[in-house]
């Protein structure tokens, strides 16, 4: 199962185009104009996708593959889309024998997705982590900033993530 | 660099317990290569890339007695007055050993199968350094072999990061390739996004190969293609050599640079069995005809200015990605490696009875973008492929040695006849400036009406990347200023178009070669190693060679050749006439890169 192809494309004439263009325009003859635009590309899209780095490229002068090797050093950039929240499943060695793989066979049950990919409404996307340092409240999991404990009963689950769908169907964020 | 020889500029340091004058400016590695010192180094070429990175140019050093912090890497060390620097310790043998095992330990190390086996600067220098196994074991990058493109293999198991090759993309042609991706273990140089060589905007210069130290960036081989042709009863196999391979080939033989080896080659095509040998001059001299014909209509019937020449094919891509506004202004002939091969299908193989499906086209070029070149579709005539299999310098060699043949024995020998006479002209399109010049005396011929005496275009020779001048000449009758524009590299050709488009330069002729110096500095050519161009520039002894060459012809404009008189006489009719438009003249696209549908599976 590889990501739905419609959620992961940029219009051409996606209106954040215009805002990136004026700001590569403004920052265009100073150094360094590679980091900070790739940073304001990611502020504005939410991941860097190969069209954005070809603008990015046609707009700054910077070869394409300069870029990406950029985006590729540092850990603030991603190529792939992320969702609006970013669950992590803790697979460490406490929450795993207390029942981890259940927690994110449920996740990913619940929201239709495998590891690694974003949900096609764009407000997830599922990470399985390594150690969270909560041992004590094991199995857990962390959606954001927010810690979620002690979760051996995996049916509270879709209630969980259902507060995070209707949170943001009442701020008007979600599509 | 400063060369400045002025004792004021000079300062005095100690290597090795030799005191010696070096010039301010100059890094310790140069200082003490000047000086008869032998530095290792691996990620250090002049000029292009000063990145410290392999470590292996390491030495002690104190200045006025204070010793420097660790030990630092010569190759970005500036020499300063009171500088002490040993490179012959225990502590700097030990780190250089230590550190080439370190390559070695993520490095592809089957030497005897590789490419590069006896050209390889780490093998060089593993062996200079006694390296009889590597302490370290561990896991190894993941491989990718990229061998997609027609000219171009990346192989990472060979590259050790030493990033010349990305330098060298960035800093000859500013096009920007390759790419240091990823970070720590993983990274790996290549383009953005995983994308094949193929799909990039890579115009197959191979300058990157030039610059690799192993066989992490090599010529796509057609060697076995080649060789299976030769010993096909039912096939004939013609081949042609460009004119810039001629002041190469020698190199691989253990020859001086540049040495001109033009008999020896012709002796050795023959020998390794190709049934007619003819040579790519004679398509050069045909070339100029058409393209000088073709210039003058331009100018006469009000064309499209200026024009640009086509014989480049790195240069034609470049310009159908990046300026696809200039097309019009390319000359719509093909090169010579191409009208060489229509030619040989066509009028060739007519005079001598031969089926053209039987024939076998093979070239030897200096350049790896011509393999890319002969194969692009509309390359054909009749569904007849013009060119089948093109060769590089290094290629030929390989076949040579093969063949067990002892080159530097030979006795010189002729070409074939009938496309095998050629001119001065001719010769020098292996160098920047020499298409220019052979159009320029072909066309003021032409427009005179008569053997001008004076054909040498002094300002149009030399190396630098970009030459302006001027000629004035009788255009229907009026004296009139010719003015033309002569630029290597992609980097200079940019900015000559950009010039060109904004109003700040005016011109009729402009001629362009993807390499620095044109095709003496093909990325087809023999290896010259990163420690032989500290002292060394290749290109001048090439160039050298190919204006000597000219200077030997009787004939040296390219409408002289009796056999271009001939073909033109019996199969073409007259210069751009439709026949020659039918076998010789071809169109160009845009060339979109990193376009998704053409994604490479890997």
């Amino acid at each position: 199962m590889t990501q739905p192809e419609h959620i992961k494309t940029i219009a051409d004439d996606d209106p954040r185009y215009d805002e990136l263009r004026t700001f590569i325009h403004d920052e265009k003859n100073k150094q360094g104009v590679a980091m900070i635009a790739l940073q304001e590309a990611q502020r504005l899209f939410g991941f860097l996708p190969l069209e954005v780095h070809k603008f990015i490229s046609k707009e700054s002068g910077v070869p394409i593959a300069e870029l990406y090797g950029v985006t590729t050093f540092y850990s603030q950039f991603t190529t792939e889309l992320r969702g609006k929240h970013q669950i992590h499943v803790c697979m460490g060695t406490a929450c795993y024998v207390k029942g981890a793989q259940k927690v994110l066979d449920k996740v990913l049950e619940v929201l239709g997705v495998e590891v690694g990919m974003t949900t096609p409404d764009r407000l997830f996307t599922v990470n399985a982590a390594r150690c969270i340092g909560c041992c004590g409240l094991a199995p857990a999991m962390m959606i954001d900033n927010k810690v979620y404990a002690n979760l051996v009963d995996v049916d509270q689950i879709p209630e969980i993530l259902a507060k995070y769908k209707t949170q943001d169907c009442q701020d008007g964020l979600s599509e | 660099m400063s060369d400045n020889n002025q004792d004021t500029n000079k300062v005095t340091i100690t290597i090795n317990n030799r005191k010696i004058k070096a010039n301010a400016g100059d890094t310790v590695l140069q200082a003490a290569t000047k000086a008869g010192f032998k530095i290792p180094s691996l990620c250090y070429l002049k000029d292009i890339n000063e990145i410290a990175a392999c470590r292996l140019c390491v030495a002690e050093v104190d200045v006025n007695g204070a010793p420097m912090r660790g030990l630092p890497a010569t190759c970005v060390l500036r020499v300063q007055e009171g500088m002490n620097v040993r490179t012959n310790t225990k502590r700097v043998r030990d780190a250089v050993r230590c550190n080439l095992e370190l390559i070695l330990a993520n490095h592809d190390m089957n030497c005897p199968t590789c490419v590069r086996n006896g050209t390889c600067e780490l093998q060089v220098l593993c062996e200079e350094h006694g390296i009889s196994g590597v302490r370290f074991e561990g896991a190894k990058r993941p491989v990718t072999i990229d061998a997609l493109s027609s000219s171009i293999v990346r192989d990472s198991s060979k590259c050790i990061l030493c990033g010349r090759c990305v330098s060298a993309c960035m800093k000859i042609q500013e096009l920007g390739v390759l790419c240091f991706t990823n970070r720590g273990f993983d990274t790996e140089v290549g383009p953005a996004f995983d994308y094949s060589m193929r799909d990039v905007n890579c115009v197959y210069c191979g300058q990157c190969i030039e610059a690799c130290p192993t066989a992490a960036l090599r010529e796509r081989r057609y060697l076995d293609e080649v060789w299976d042709a030769i010993d096909d009863p039912d096939k004939v196999v013609v081949v042609q050599a460009a004119p810039a391979v001629r002041a190469s080939l020698g190199e691989e033989f253990g020859m001086p640079i540049g040495t001109p080896v033009t008999g020896k080659m012709t002796a050795a095509l023959k020998e390794i069995g190709f049934d007619y040998v003819f040579d790519t001059n004679f398509a050069a001299d045909l070339t100029i005809s058409e393209e000088a014909h073709e210039l003058l209509a331009r100018i006469l019937n009000g064309g499209v200015l200026p024009m640009i020449t086509s014989c480049s094919p790195g240069w034609v891509r470049y310009c159908e990605m990046y300026h696809p506004d200039f097309l019009p202004n390319l000359s719509t002939c093909k090169s010579p490696q191409n009208m060489m091969g229509a030619i040989i299908k066509s009028y060739f193989a007519k005079l001598k009875g031969l089926d053209p499906e039987k024939i076998v086209t093979v070239s030897c070029m200096p350049c790896t973008s011509k393999k890319t070149e002969a194969a692009r579709d509309e390359l054909e005539v009749d569904g007849i492929r013009d060119i089948d299999y093109s060769l590089t310098t290094r290629e030929l060699g390989q076949m040579i040695k093969q063949a067990g043949i002892d080159f530097n024995y030979l006795e010189d020998a002729e070409p074939d006849r009938i496309l095998g006479d050629y001119t001065g002209a001719a010769v020098i399109f292996g160098t920047t400036g020499g298409v220019m010049e052979a159009a320029l005396r072909t066309a003021a011929d032409v427009l005179t009406g008569e053997d001008l005496p004076d054909f040498e275009y002094e300002a149009v020779r030399g190396l630098e990347g970009i030459k302006q001048a001027s000629v004035t000449l009788p255009v229907n009758g009026v004296p009139t200023e010719l003015k033309v524009i002569v630029c290597s590299t992609v980097k200079n050709a940019g900015k000559v178009l950009d010039a060109v488009r904004d109003g700040k330069l005016e011109c009729h002729f402009i001629e362009v070669m993807a390499c620095p110096g044109g095709c003496i500095h093909g990325g087809g050519q023999s290896y010259v190693s990163a420690k032989e161009r500290m002292s060394v520039d290749p290109r001048e002894a090439r160039m050298n060679a190919l204006y000597s060459e000219d200077e030997r012809q009787v004939l040296r404009k390219s409408h002289q050749n009796p056999e271009l008189i001939a073909l033109n006489r019996d199969f073409l009719g007259h210069p751009n006439s439709d026949i020659a438009h039918k076998y010789l003249h071809t169109h160009y696209r845009p060339r979109p890169f990193y376009s998704q549908k053409e994604r490479a599976q890997e």
